[in-house]
């Protein structure tokens, strides 16, 4: 029988840690996060898997800690809140820039600044349109629920592996800390050392004899390879818009005004949703679950179906500048947002829908 | 420019006195002449083919002007962010407990942007080894203030002196980590004579067989001189190191076997 | 069958874990469930809320402003989520302590002495078993074998020898609830 059990999503991320075979977790408290390694450290997982989990002296150090490891072609994750993702940007965009495979997760919180420690989605622009400095872009799953948490981090591992790119988890107060029904899945086998040699011929596992040295940098001062190197990153960011577009789609077949929202916002549109289908409203709902490579495909086949669009978001609107370059003008987008911590009602939703698009 | 150093009638057997370790690839290094960098090189590479362990080292290049030093060795090498590097290392250590793992930092990298780093990568005790080339200064940007410059040594940002009233006092970092419980061997060397070349090399050994005790950072500080960065000629540089560096960084060991040096 | 409930009082209460004992048993019965907390300084003396939902469907929203049941139990609670019980629903609160009663008239209005009774009993950290037990008499909507299967699960190994107390503080609560106000 499946394992069921009821978990935080914080905890549902170190228990699918351990379960996918990573090798090692490297972090920073800070709420509302913080049960990532609490629960990864009483879980003991060098003992259960050999896996190393290691609290750092900061989020920059943690970061580079995961550069360094994943590097060696091991699976390598991080997880933060919003501040401590603003630390690590530094250390993603090398990561970026050096191709290499990890996953960050990021619980956000309203800022700017120390901001809030309640839910937010104010980091949309950081996680999608790279973060760091320098032109590269995180492939970004946002989870909407608890089981989410916990199978988007095999899903994520494998990506960032067939890419060489960091993946980061785009999840939020709400996800992370509530708790909800979870299928335990199966323990993956951490990769043997000799299985990385197999696989990752790139990583830094001490020369082979006969064979050229491997080196991992971010660097190359000339400025015709850089570009080289950069058209390469393009075209990684192509091939994952063409094969790795992710969305869930409910109740669009008939629908006549469409919400868009990602995240624990989507829950609460789904609820809006079923308040304003009891009214007779012919609403659906388009949740993105690759925040990068962004569904715009679909939202433009259904940009011409809709009367119009409004995006809910826990931010003062940045997913919806996505929405518009989607759509091209084909139909009215609006946006609705809380912030700062705050969280949309379902009635607040259908007010707001009500209000911009219906209405309006 | 390609030379030809071919002489077969020098180049005999009999005429072979020194040779370059293998462990150095044949790229041209870009190191100024009579800078400290292509000698430690050497040790660091001449230490990993003595000890056989090419194939299980794993090196971490920092931001400086060792940013490329990953061009020479002929080793797996990876890159770090500007003073990341005992971070990196102990990425690489904590999931490859069997193998070598060194940084290679200088003076601005180590004890001014990383310093956060270097501290908690030697107080957990990372079973690495730290190779800090100490020369005072900002050399790959042109000569800036470091967080070792002596007192009232002018440099592009202290052009009248380094003020320590203004700009803050130098920083011994070694005799700074080896206060620190988890570092085993700490050590002071420097590389411009023939003589303390090779007890550089000895503490170099030392600090790359110590990784097999599994008993915390080894971290070796090379006093080295910056002939670019300080505007003078090598010979005049060596005697302004002598004269100037050594007496406020002394050469020697601090902390050998996890126990401090008496004086 | 869906149940949105809001369970309101101080922190130290133990308003988390009844909506993690009561969640875990919706789970036990094969339910969709969903605990969404309060969280941060608030927990620590302050007040603390948890929203609890069961349901025989894929839950959408897990932050609601409208609510099925509201387990109220100190004043800022009552102030805050009264007005949020849906007409027709049921609130559920302790008295102990209340100087502004509830007024609506379109609820149901329940009252639990808990606080009274784990004092007199000496079970003073039953005191939620015993709001829970009133709730799942006026609410039966988990079975009493599937609350004990939830609270082996909630509970640490080390304190399973607690949950025959537990479930005796829960069908004492089920004595103890009294109607307030009902509607017809």
């Amino acid at each position: 029988m499946k394992e069921l059990r009821l978990m935080k999503g914080n905890e549902a991320i170190a228990e699918a840690a351990i379960r996918a075979g990573a090798d090692a977790y490297f972090g920073y408290p800070i709420t509302p996060q913080s049960e990532v390694i609490e629960y990864l450290m009483a879980e003991k997982p060098h003992e259960r898997t050999g896996m190393v989990v290691l609290q750092a002296e900061s989020e920059v150090a943690a970061i580079n800690m995961v550069y360094g490891a994943a590097a060696c072609g091991k699976r390598v994750m991080t997880s933060s809140s919003s501040p401590g993702i603003s630390l690590k940007q530094e250390g993603l965009s090398y990561i970026a820039g050096a191709e290499l495979p990890c996953l960050i997760l990021n619980v956000v919180r309203g800022g700017p600044g120390l901001g809030t420690i309640q839910p937010s989605q104010s980091d949309y622009f950081q996680a999608t349109k790279g973060g760091g400095h320098g032109d590269y872009r995180l492939l970004v799953l946002a989870p909407a629920s608890v089981q989410e948490m916990y199978d988007f981090v095999k899903l994520a591992f494998d990506l960032a592996f067939k890419y060489r790119n960091p993946v980061m988890i785009l999840s939020d107060g709400v996800i992370g800390q509530m708790m909800e029904k979870v299928e335990i899945g199966e323990q993956y086998a951490r990769l043997t050392n000799e299985q990385i040699d197999e696989l990752y011929p790139w990583a830094t596992t001490g020369k082979k004899t006969g064979q050229d040295r491997r080196i991992i940098t971010s660097l190359e001062l000339d400025p015709g390879r850089q570009e080289k190197h950069n058209l390469k990153l393009q075209a990684k960011y192509k091939k994952m818009q063409e094969e790795e577009v992710r969305y869930e789609s409910l109740n669009c077949e008939d629908a006549e005004y469409l919400l868009v929202a990602f995240g624990s916002s989507a829950r609460i549109c789904q609820k809006a949703m079923d308040l304003g289908r009891a009214q007779g409203l012919k609403i659906g709902l388009l949740r993105p679950i690759t925040l990068y490579p962004f569904p715009s495909e679909v939202l433009n086949d259904l940009a011409s179906k809709v009367k119009g669009i409004l995006t809910v978001e826990m931010n003062a609107g940045q997913m919806v500048e996505d929405v518009r370059l989607a759509v091209c003008g084909k139909v009215k987008v609006e946006h609705y947002g809380r912030f700062g911590g705050m969280i949309p009602s379902p009635t607040e939703v259908l007010q707001a829908l009500e209000q911009k698009i219906i209405g309006g | 420019m390609e030379q030809n150093f071919d002489l077969p009638e020098i180049h005999t057997p009999e005429n072979l006195v020194y040779t370059k370790t293998k462990v150095l690839t044949d790229n041209v290094m870009h190191y100024c002449p009579g800078c400290g960098h292509g000698t430690t090189h050497r040790l660091v590479a001449e230490v990993i083919d003595e000890m056989g362990i090419q194939g299980q080292v794993i090196g971490v290049a920092p931001v400086g002007c060792s940013v490329l030093a990953y061009n020479y060795f002929d080793i797996d090498m990876q890159e770090a962010a500007h003073g990341r590097a005992p971070a990196v290392a102990t990425g690489i250590k904590r999931v490859f407990p069997d193998k070598f793992v060194f940084t290679y930092q200088g003076d601005g990298d180590l004890a001014a942007i990383g310093t956060g780093e270097t501290i908690h990568a030697c107080n957990r005790g990372e079973n690495i080894t730290i190779l800090f080339i100490n020369n005072g200064i900002y050399g790959m940007t042109g000569g800036q203030m470091a967080p070792t410059t002596l007192p009232g040594m002018p440099t592009s940002t202290s052009p009248y002196g380094r003020d320590v009233k203004m700009m803050g006092n130098p920083l011994k970092i070694t005799e700074l980590v080896a206060m620190l419980p988890g570092t085993y061997f700490v050590t002071r060397q420097a590389v411009h004579t023939p003589a303390l070349v090779r007890k550089a090399k000895k503490a170099i050994r030392m600090a790359f067989e110590n990784q097999k005790l599994n008993r915390g950072v080894s971290f070796v500080e090379i006093v080295s001189n910056c002939n670019s960065g300080w505007k003078l000629p090598p010979v005049q540089a060596i005697k302004w190191l002598e004269e100037n560096m050594l007496p406020f960084y002394p050469l020697g060991d601090i902390k050998v076997n996890g126990e401090m040096v008496s004086k | 069958m869906i149940e949105e409930i809001i369970i309101a009082g101080f922190g130290g209460q133990g308003v988390l874990s009844m909506g993690k004992i009561l969640a875990y048993g919706g789970l036990m019965q094969g339910q969709e469930v969903s605990w969404m907390p309060s969280y941060g300084p608030e927990m620590r003396g302050g007040t603390a809320n948890v929203t609890v939902i069961l349901s025989d469907e894929r839950i959408s929203s897990p932050i609601l402003s409208q609510f099925d049941t509201a387990i109220i139990l100190n004043q800022q609670s009552l102030d805050k989520f009264e007005k949020s019980v849906k007409p027709g629903g049921l609130l559920l609160y302790d008295p102990n302590g209340i100087t502004r009663h509830p007024v609506r008239t379109d609820i149901n209005i329940y009252r639990i002495e808990a606080a009274a009774e784990a004092a007199r009993s000496g079970m003073v950290k039953t005191f939620n078993m015993i709001v829970l037990g009133a709730f799942l008499k006026l609410k039966p909507i988990v079975k009493m074998e599937n609350m004990e299967k939830g609270l082996a699960k909630s509970l640490p190994l080390r304190h399973h020898k607690l949950i025959p107390a537990n479930m005796d503080a829960i069908r004492k609560g089920m004595e103890l609830a009294e109607p307030v106000a009902v509607i017809a």
